[in-house]
């Protein structure tokens, strides 16, 4: 049986395809065969940031209609052989994702994989809910910025209502916190709401702190996940979640700004 | 930091705690709906409409509040500020 991690937010651009990819690649490479997909029909991105976008022949919607196997649909990544990807539909149709056929391609994958992850699009229509509707864990990933911070309280809410345990009244979803584009120059300056201020408001564990950084252009630009690049503190913060995630306690990086040198200090940067 | 800042008025506001601040107050609110039936907002702007036949009130003037106090007992606790000299 596999896991399913749902990567959701409500806010959109806080980062839920870059921590997908980078999460999902990060279990691979620790040997957990794993697979990444697509929730947002009709505006697939998942497959550019893992860099198959010219691999694509059919997709998560194909699979559901009975139009393409699993097989047909998954692409294996270039990098990992224990990652694939199910990319999104570039449908319109907004109601083509059913729980009925969701819930069949994640039982077909359950027996053959480890962990699934599911990268949820924005919002709280019918694609994030399917995202997040039979999740075991779920990566609340948010900014430490009002909107976000907010849009994840609400889609907590989401998870402990609408969720597939919730209403079969299971074992409730292991909620985790992301903190995503951290800056802790601008924490120090009171600025920005600090890692303590969000763990807070929002009451869930804290799973990751990744500092806003330019690896993470430059990984998108590429289409390879950044946590491939093991010389960014942004690789590295998100190789710590997974660790995390598979119950390793490590403890927390890039918390504090990083130390300037005399000169720096002196002229400015 | 440059030299030059230590010369400049260090007396930025902290906009980080008016972020908390606000974010505790909206988020207390929206927990406090998260678990009210699906019917409540209806409900509350029905019984909202029902003074309005008597007493000129803006919405803010009318709070209800639904508590669970426990498995077997919820508490509907309706406050309305009337305006002076009704």
């Amino acid at each position: 049986m596999a896991q399913i991690i749902v990567v959701t937010s409500g806010k959109g651009g806080v980062g839920k395809t870059t921590s997908s990819a980078a999460i999902a690649t990060g279990l691979a490479l620790k040997g957990k065969k794993t697979v990444v997909i697509d929730f947002d029909i009709g505006l697939r991105n998942l497959d550019l940031i893992m860099g198959c976008e010219r691999r694509v022949v059919y997709d998560f919607v194909n699979v559901i209609n009975g139009e393409a196997n699993l097989n047909q649909a998954l692409i294996k990544d270039k990098r990992c052989d224990k990652l694939f990807i199910l990319p999104a539909s570039q449908t319109r149709d907004k109601d083509a994702l059913t729980k009925e056929g969701v819930g069949g391609v994640l039982d077909e994958l359950s027996k053959d994989f480890d962990y699934i992850v599911c990268d949820s699009p924005a919002g709280i229509e019918q694609g994030a809910m399917m995202a997040l509707y039979f999740a075991d864990i779920a990566i609340v990933t948010t900014n430490p910025e009002v909107s976000s911070v907010r849009d994840s309280d609400r889609i907590l809410g989401m998870l402990q209502s609408r969720s597939r345990r919730a209403e079969q009244n299971l074992e409730p979803i292991q909620e985790f916190l992301l903190l995503t584009r951290y800056s802790p120059a601008r924490v120090k300056t009171g600025e920005m709401l600090s890692v303590e201020d969000v763990s807070e408001i929002l009451a869930i564990k804290l799973v990751g702190v990744i500092p806003e950084s330019q690896a993470v252009l430059k990984a998108s630009n590429s289409g390879i996940p950044v946590i491939n690049d093991e010389e960014s503190d942004a690789g590295l913060a998100y190789a710590d979640t997974v660790q995390r995630l598979l119950g390793e306690e490590v403890p927390f990086r890039f918390l504090t700004e990083e130390k300037k040198g005399f000169l720096k200090r002196i002229f400015g940067s | 930091m440059s030299i030059l800042d230590y010369f400049r008025s260090n007396k930025k506001p902290n906009t980080a705690v008016t972020a908390k601040e606000r974010l505790q107050i909206i988020v207390a609110h929206q927990r406090g709906e998260r678990d009210a039936p699906d019917y409540f907002p209806k409900m509350k702007q029905e019984i909202i409409e029902v003074i309005r036949k008597y007493v000129q009130i803006s919405e803010d003037q009318v709070s209800v509040q639904l508590d669970q106090n426990d498995d077997k007992l919820s508490v509907l606790e309706l406050n309305v500020t009337l305006p002076d000299g009704k």
